[in-house]
């Protein structure tokens, strides 16, 4: 195959129209539901998302549901305000907060973030977790790094040893599970589907929870590379607000990028780089392409194939015996 | 030639590798110079878990900038970096 700076770009309105009559069909022959449920965050992602529904079932059939807590961006609700009423549907605010906190989960990330830093209060700092971003540069592991910045905006960073990465994320994944509970109420309630919003950069990187925000009934962009969401967003007419926002985690109370925290690399090469590395481009026409070098091609495919193949048992059904 | 204190590190490492990673596998197979990444033996989880072993079971401290393959990617290359580090 010929392989160049186009190569993923779509033929938007084809695709929407391919992906309407998927998620019609999807839910209402496959699944028997009535309609769709999704929680929308004012990401892009959920955006396009949420226009696809509503396109597809109707807006009366689609219902954005908005999940902030306490260290959500002010910003997402705004945004998920103003995606609701550019589509005509529906949206409903929970706030987990309450939730969060009769699970323990603040006080549990907040013990493992004291583990490294003892000074860690979360009244007075704001923390993320990173990973190296220079992985074309070098070769590197993906290691977690802990940032907290103080409210004088002084910050200090340290590696996270296993025991309280794991702790930290295994509180933090509570948010996301809460919200896949929150968003199968207001399904169930009225017999529609949920329906999830990660793209294939993170369904296939692993970059969601299992039974988190991985757990839905369909996933209708999960086969979508993030810069063809975009290319989606700008047809769908999506506010030029959303479009143009960093994608984030809005996880952390610090400000992180998802190139900071997970992926390491830019999404328009690291999608490129995916894209030529499951059509075999040798390295060296993709170098020339993307003007990087080999040993950078290489570091970039090598890098994520090891997510992929790490993240493998995030996507797996429970293991049965039959 | 290894050093004294690379013929000491190795059987650490080599020990650690299989008790925590290679469980119910094949153990015979993990030379001196395989690749944790290529064999696919540790993720990102399993780099910050060697790490942490690598700082406490040799009383040394690994820098972000030396958490490379160069350095941690093999036994070999684990027993050359703390047996630098050590000394």
């Amino acid at each position: 195959m010929k392989f160049s700076k186009d190569s993923l770009v779509i033929d938007a309105a084809k695709v929407t129209e391919d992906l309407c009559q998927t998620i019609l069909r999807q839910i209402r022959v496959t699944l028997k539901k009535g309609g769709a449920v999704i929680g929308v965050s004012g990401g892009i992602d959920s955006s396009v998302t949420a226009a696809l529904c509503a396109r597809a079932l109707g807006p009366d059939k689609a219902l954005g549901i908005m999940m902030p807590e306490k260290d959500s961006s002010g910003e997402s609700k705004i945004l998920a305000e103003l995606l609701a009423r550019k589509f005509g549907f529906e949206t409903i605010v929970e706030k987990i907060t309450g939730g969060l906190e009769g699970m323990g989960c603040y006080p549990r990330r907040d013990e493992a973030m004291r583990q490294i830093f003892p000074e860690y209060d979360p009244a007075r700092h704001k923390s993320k977790i990173t990973i190296p971003t220079n992985i074309l540069e070098k070769e590197t592991f993906n290691f977690f790094t802990l940032v907290i910045e103080d409210d004088k905006g002084q910050t200090k960073s340290k590696r996270m040893p296993l025991s309280a990465y794991l702790q930290v994320v295994a509180a933090s994944n509570l948010k996301q599970r809460l919200r896949m509970a929150t968003l199968y109420y207001h399904a169930e309630k009225r017999n529609w589907a949920v329906v999830g919003t990660g793209n294939k950069d993170e369904h296939d990187q692993g970059f969601f929870v299992k039974y988190g925000d991985g757990g839905a009934d369909l996933k209708p962009i999960a086969h979508l590379f993030k810069i063809q969401v975009f290319q989606l967003a700008e047809y769908l007419g999506v506010p030029k607000e959303i479009i143009g926002r960093t994608p984030t985690t809005d996880t952390y109370s610090a400000d992180v990028t998802q190139e900071e925290f997970f992926f390491g690399l830019d999404f328009y090469r690291m999608d490129m780089l995916w894209f030529a590395l499951e059509n075999k481009v040798p390295s060296a026409e993709a170098a020339k392409v993307l003007n990087l070098t080999v040993e950078q091609v290489e570091r970039g495919y090598a890098n994520i194939e090891r997510k992929i193949k790490a993240t493998e048992y995030l996507r797996m059904a429970p293991l049965e015996i039959k | 030639m290894a050093t004294v204190e690379q013929s000491t590190i190795k059987p650490k490492i080599r020990n650690f590798i299989i008790e925590t990673f290679l469980i119910g596998e094949d153990k015979s197979n993990l030379a001196d110079s395989d690749s944790f990444m290529q064999k696919e033996i540790i993720d990102s989880t399993g780099v910050l878990e060697l790490a942490t072993f690598v700082e406490s079971e040799f009383g040394i401290t690994i820098e972000d900038n030396e958490m490379a393959p160069d350095n941690l990617d093999s036994i070999d290359n684990l027993a050359n970096f703390i047996s630098r580090k050590i000394t």
